[in-house]
């Protein structure tokens, strides 16, 4: 049935620097990138080597535990650079551009006639397959597994994350024809949840249920979703899509091109003119970075928000599942009694001498100083301020630091990725890594129990 | 002045490079990042942080306390020459700005407590930069409110090397053998005031050494006597303050825990900066007024006579109990301590409920020693872990109900498949 979901644990948190409402095209990049780090845990097999040509849709490599699902290129081009790191481990892949782009083009796929063999078949072949990530533990998902439902978050409440109202109007069809083909992956139910309130392009949609969320950040995240409207058990799979990429899929399906096009917002107190950009996954994010501008000269590029994205530079590539660049500043400087002064120009949830908790509408201008060392979990009852899922959050983050494998199942961490915990890490008064902690408990549980 | 402030950065800043790895390092760090929030960047996970660092935290808590602190060195001086006129003969009454609020009776205290506050920080701090520089970590913070306890709820007269010793002992077996801050299952300062209280139990009760110098006129002609209220009550005698003072504290006792008022200043404002539990805070007065009634209730219902030992204090008004003896101290600035505490919002009300309630009952059924909330705390410090461990159990158990129901679905095809038509536009 669809519910209204309320949720009243979190903080938002308003940063100066969110993009406006315009759009422009970015300069076509030189180079693509794919970072396999964005795929976490996958073992690739390369299927063009380094100097190899490849059109935009072709596969670069396969996933060697299931050899059927491919990862295209975005573009077409040479193969230039295969970056590796420790023991041969693929880092990067990078394509230099064709002028002339040639693209792979399969037979579409109707969605509404197609069985669900012919749509898993089509969407492994096709590269679309890696935009949906099963939990638990927060990964590409596992072909061989019919997942129980399949969830899209489509209420954003990241600090400076694109508004999807705004970069996906007018893909209706797209979407409704991703939506429809993935409901046939799964004899349960797509979830999408939409911001109450909010005009989003999911509203007339057929085939979902429909879920109205309201609440500050994390509601936005799909895991808080998940667990208010169907919790996952020891052995259930759930999917998860952001709504960015349906459109994504849903296109292949209509035509059958593979069409790595996104609009992405690049934001940030660094930002000169924060607003969107239409590129590509993997194009370069120098090619529209300066075209709105740079204010500090010591600025973090994220690939990402900034509560989940990772670090890149300006000659970085626009990630796999990203659709927010932000930029904010180095905080890499020291202050005079910052422990002791009154904060006004911070965000805390406690009133030690800190008074944002005043003006809970106003903008910050946060930097990636960490505000203090790392230290052992000291204070209790603070995390579970921001922490709407029904799970004890510090007693499972510990559980994850010891390693009990029947600790960390039964307090919940198969319901729970990284990202869930990304608010808990900003409060934490003790700076410890949560997302990390999480993470290394997922692929320890991974391991273990698979 | 930010000229100098760059100067003294920059310098302090290539010292701790050049110290990085060193086995000093700690040490100087701990300095270091006490002078200057450190220039340390995210390196993983969340980009941005919240404001709140532990120093903050413990600062917040040091800020509540000093009220305290500052009366407490004007009710040492008060309480002192009260008891020497009212030796003479001459019984004083309270007159806040006339005798009470004077420069003698500041002095008098300042003299006597802040030897009290610099050995316990210099022995405390001592041992944990020992232990910092051996085993390689930094300096935690969790000494910077300890440090600031313990000389709060110690007699005035407690000898400076027998305070030095507890507070090796609180610090060393306390905490740094469990790991440190954050690891430790008794609290510290707690340790510390238990350990002197059976080591040296003669400077901890009895009637001569709330009120400084009675210890060291006892058997003089000038002796002068400073039973607490709860002396006099287990002795069944009457007491002579008034609820007004009592509230105010302007009565004997350990040298922070006399004013009720203050330290409820400083509980409203702990629990409105979020930095102590309010659940800790509002169950523990609660379990205290229960157990109180439920004595006052035995009374009234004539189970115990006059002559009983357990009449005086068991027929003491049941809210009178907040107002008197280390309670209130106890459940505003230890009860809530996250590390030894409950760390679930349940097992909070739990814990801070018992502590109240068992503070009163080992005080009125303990005669001999009646300050009974330091001993209930660390009982209930023993028991967190357990009520916790129910209170989590209880989300557990949820989960696996929820587990009985679980969808779990037969994997799909894993036919080869085949390869798609594709063409080149």
């Amino acid at each position: 049935m669809p519910t209204d979901i309320r949720i009243k644990k979190g903080l938002n948190i308003n940063l100066v620097g969110a993009a406006e409402p315009s759009t422009s095209k970015a300069v076509s990049s030189n180079a693509y990138a794919l970072n396999l780090l964005d795929f976490h845990g996958l073992k690739p097999k390369l299927m063009v080597k380094e100097g190899g040509e490849v059109q935009a849709g072709e596969p670069l490599f396969f996933n060697k535990d299931f050899p059927d699902m491919y990862f295209v290129s975005p573009v077409s081009g040479e193969l230039v650079e295969v970056e590796r790191g420790a023991r041969r481990r693929i880092l990067s892949l990078r394509i230099l551009a064709d002028k002339e782009q040639r693209v792979l083009k399969h037979k579409p796929l109707d969605a509404e006639k197609a069985d669900a063999d012919a749509i898993r078949a089509f969407l492994l072949k096709s590269g679309c397959w890696p935009f949906i990530r099963q939990r638990p533990y927060d990964v590409v998902a596992d072909p061989t597994f019919v997942p129980k439902a399949i969830f899209v978050s489509a209420y954003v409440t990241a600090p400076l994350a694109a508004d999807i109202n705004y970069t996906l109007k007018g893909k209706e069809k797209e979407m409704q024809a991703a939506l429809t083909a993935l409901g046939k992956l799964t004899p349960g139910k797509v979830h999408v949840s939409v911001g109450k309130g909010e005009e989003s392009p999911f509203a007339a949609l057929t085939g979902i249920e429909l879920h109205k969320v309201s609440g500050p950040h994390p509601a936005g995240l799909v895991g808080t979703q998940i667990n208010r409207i169907d919790p996952i058990n020891k052995g259930e799979r759930v999917w998860t899509v952001s709504p960015q990429d349906l459109v994504i899929i849903g296109e292949a399906l209509l035509t059958g091109v593979f069409n790595p096009e996104r609009t992405v917002a690049l934001a940030g107190s660094c930002v000169k003119q924060p607003q969107y950009y239409t590129t590509k996954i993997g194009a370069e994010i120098s090619t529209f970075l300066y075209a709105s501008g740079v204010k500090e000269e010591r600025c973090r590029v994220i690939n990402g928000d900034v509560l989940t994205g990772s670090k890149t530079s300006p000659e970085g590539f626009l990630g796999f599942y990203n659709n927010t660049v932000s930029v904010i500043p180095e905080g890499d400087d020291y202050e005079l009694f910052g422990w002791a002064k009154p904060v006004t120009k911070k965000v805390s949830t406690t009133r030690s001498l800190t008074f944002s908790w005043l003006t809970p509408k106003k903008k910050y201008n946060l930097d990636t100083n960490t505000n203090g060392e790392h230290r052992a979990f000291v204070v209790t009852g603070q995390y579970e301020e921001v922490f709407p899922l029904d799970i004890y959050p510090m007693q499972l983050l510990k559980a994850c630091m010891y390693k009990d494998i029947d600790e960390m199942e039964q307090l919940g961490l198969y319901e729970v990725s990284p990202e869930d915990f990304s608010l808990t890490e900003f409060i934490c008064i003790s700076k410890q890594p949560h997302q990390q902690i999480i993470r290394e408990g997922l692929d320890l549980l991974q391991k273990e129990i698979g | 002045m930010s000229d100098s402030n760059n100067t003294l950065k920059k310098k302090l800043h290539a010292i701790k490079v050049r110290m990085a790895g060193k086995k000093m390092a700690p040490a100087f760090n701990a300095f270091h990042t006490f002078l200057f929030t450190p220039n340390d960047t995210t390196h993983s996970g969340a980009h941005v942080r919240g404001a709140d660092d532990l120093k903050r935290t413990m600062n917040t808590v040091i800020l509540a306390l000093i009220p305290v602190l500052l009366f407490s060195f004007f009710n040492t001086g008060y309480q002192h020459f009260a008891a020497i006129d009212a030796a003479n003969g001459m019984p004083r009454t309270l007159d806040l700005f006339g005798n009470f609020l004077t420069w003698e009776n500041f002095w008098l205290g300042f003299v006597q407590v802040i030897p009290l506050v610099i050995v316990s920080y210099a022995v405390g701090l001592g041992v944990e930069f020992l232990f910092a520089v051996i085993k390689g970590h930094e300096v935690e913070e969790g000494y910077l409110v300890t440090g600031m306890l313990v000389p709060l709820i110690v007699p005035v007269d407690t000898p400076l090397w027998m305070l030095a010793v507890a507070v090796v002992f609180g610090v060393v077996i306390g905490k740094e053998v469990f790991g440190g801050t954050g690891m430790n299952i008794l609290n510290p300062a707690l340790t510390i005031r238990a350990f002197l209280f059976f080591a040296y139990p003669t400077w901890m009760s009895g009637d001569k050494v709330w009120v400084h110098g009675a210890v060291e006129r006892a058997g003089t002609p000038d002796a002068i006597s400073g039973e607490t209220i709860l002396g006099s009550l287990a002795q069944n005698a009457d007491y002579s303050y008034s609820t007004f003072d009592m509230f105010f504290g302007f009565i004997p006792g350990s040298v922070g825990e006399t004013s009720a008022f203050l330290i409820l200043l400083g509980g409203l404002f702990l629990a409105f900066s979020k930095i102590a539990s309010w659940r800790i805070m509002l169950s523990a007065v609660i379990g205290s007024l229960v157990m109180g009634l439920i004595f006052n209730g035995v009374v009234d219902m004539g189970w115990v006579s006059e002559s009983s030992r357990f009449y005086g204090l068991m027929s003491f008004d049941f809210w009178k109990h907040l107002i008197v003896g280390g309670l209130a101290f106890g459940i505003v600035y230890m009860a809530t301590d996250p590390v030894t505490g409950s760390q679930t919002h349940r097992g909070k009300w739990i814990y801070g409920f018992l502590i109240g309630f068992i503070s009163v009952m080992i005080r009125v059924f303990n005669p001999a020693y009646p300050e009974g909330v330091f001993l209930a705390i660390l009982l209930m410090n023993v028991f967190a872990p357990t009520i916790d461990h129910y209170v989590v159990r209880a989300n557990v158990r949820k989960r696996l109900k929820r587990l009985k129901n679980a969808t779990i679905l037969p994997k799909a095809g894993e036919g080869k498949m085949e390869e798609l038509q594709a063409e080149t536009v």
